[in-house]
């Protein structure tokens, strides 16, 4: 799966003003939620710097295939048909191999199968909503599912969450670990959703903003979206006077 | 001008949402028959090597309401000390020890339970060994940037001592959130997000 050495180097710091802040009232949740002292700075140790890594022997031939994962033979998800394809790069620009790519989302009516959820549009008994994928050496990784509707929620009396696919990415190293959303290209829901909006850069909201992607449909069958992302970089270890960990 | 450096900016987070579970963990919230079984749920078997340990615990918001919708993720070092990763450089760890878990905190009580072995001690950057130590990785609704912490065991208290990470804790109340007591073989580790027992969060 991975023909170079790996890499050993402590990873580039975060960017805390690209990210959401952890207070952001607009989105009610975040007040009881984020902590509310300064964060403790910590060089990364061997204990940041690595991480597990996933086989593609664990994956089961569905994983990638929301269409028909929970389907009953011979059926198949309600829905409008995408394919969701784009690489996991690093901050440096290198595909990163091997990342686990989990990927959860609501029905095409913006339902989701959860215990907890309760709006009222209809659940598809062919729709669990859930698949993963591993990047291939590249980094670049692809999945089918339906597109998930927009669905309102306790926030705001009148707030809407655009439609969105929600991703769990796992790099090389335990600090690079993210957790994100994709947005749909041209979705008007998108600037006025306080959960987008915690997110302060317009770069950076555009980012999460999967573009229409023509060149990569499956005529007749599928539209195709490309969503790129981006985890943390790590520094080289070339010219380091002290070897890691000695 | 010079040359544009060409870096790209790692992807900004979003919360992990209220059903983060049918992502992570969709066997745990009835979603059955896509996966065989949630990945993260089992972190050992009869052939890992190690003292046989549980940590638990509780996340606990500012009104001290316990969530119930977190999902938790741990990244440790075998009994010797050693990650099982390829970017480990001191020498192979136990093949029967992955080293990460993740569980979600239970959706009545609001309790994490990981089943584990105590992990060795590894070194900071300058070559010190730390005391023994589990990273955690914490997401839930509400939060909107993954939060990391470390848990240290209450029975290490000479190797906590000498730890170089503890030691920059400049306010030397705020220790004891990172070290969780020992009952048995059960360590309890509560999470505090807000409040004056606020945990230590790291910015790694
Ligand atoms: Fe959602």
């Amino acid at each position: 799966m991975r023909n170079t050495l790996a890499e050993t180097g402590a990873f580039f710091p975060r960017d805390r003003s690209w990210h959401p802040k952890a207070f952001t009232p607009d989105y009610k949740t975040s007040v009881l939620r984020s902590p509310q002292k300064a964060l403790l700075s910590l060089s990364n140790t061997v204990s940041e710097i690595t991480g597990p890594v996933f086989g593609h022997d664990m994956l089961g031939e569905m994983d990638d295939d929301l269409i028909y994962n929970y389907a009953k033979p011979g059926e198949s998800a309600i829905g409008e048909r995408i394919v969701v394809h784009g690489r996991v790069l690093d901050e440096r620009g290198r595909g990163v191999s091997g990342a686990l790519v989990e990927f959860w989302q609501a029905n095409a009516a913006g339902r989701y199968r959860h215990k907890k959820e309760t709006y009222l549009a209809p659940l598809d008994p062919n729709f669990g909503g859930c698949g993963r994928t591993i990047t291939d050496d590249d980094g670049s990784y692809a999945f089918r599912t339906i597109k998930p509707g927009p669905y309102p929620w306790p926030n705001g009396v009148n707030d809407w969450r655009p439609a969105h696919i929600h991703f769990s990415i796992f790099g090389h190293g335990f600090a690079q670990r993210l957790i994100t959303q994709m947005y749909f290209e041209g979705d008007p829901l998108i600037p006025i959703c306080p959960i987008v909006n915690t997110i302060g850069d317009p770069e950076a909201i555009s980012r999460l903003t999967a573009p229409l992607d023509m060149n990569n449909t499956i005529p007749m069958d599928s539209r195709a979206f490309k969503f790129d992302i981006v985890l943390r970089g790590r520094r080289s270890t070339m010219f380091e006077n002290r070897k890691e960990g000695n | 001008m010079a040359q544009a450096l060409n870096m790209l900016k790692e992807s900004a987070s979003q919360t992990a949402g209220p059903y983060v579970h049918i992502g992570c963990t969709p066997n745990f919230t009835g979603i059955e028959g896509v996966y065989d079984e949630d990945l993260g749920k089992v972190m050992v078997n009869d052939d890992t090597l190690g003292e046989r340990i549980t940590i638990t615990g509780r996340v606990i918001d500012g009104s001290g309401t316990p969530l119930k919708d977190a999902l938790l993720e741990i990244w440790q070092a075998d009994h010797k000390g050693l990650y099982n990763s390829p970017a480990e450089t001191r020498g192979l760890a136990d093949p029967n020890f992955k080293g990460w878990g993740r569980q979600p905190t239970d959706m009545t009580t609001g309790v994490f339970t990981f089943e584990t072995i105590k992990p060795g001690r590894v070194p900071f950057v300058d070559g010190r060994m730390q005391a023994p130590h589990v990273t955690f990785w914490i997401v839930a609704r509400g939060i909107n940037l993954g939060l990391n912490t470390r848990m240290y065991f209450g029975d290490e208290e000479e190797a906590n001592a000498e730890d170089p990470v503890l030691a920059r804790v400049e306010h030397r109340v705020r220790v004891p959130t990172l070290i969780a007591g020992r009952e048995g073989n059960t360590y309890t580790f509560d999470i505090n997000l807000q409040g004056p027992n606020e945990t230590v969060f790291f910015d790694i």
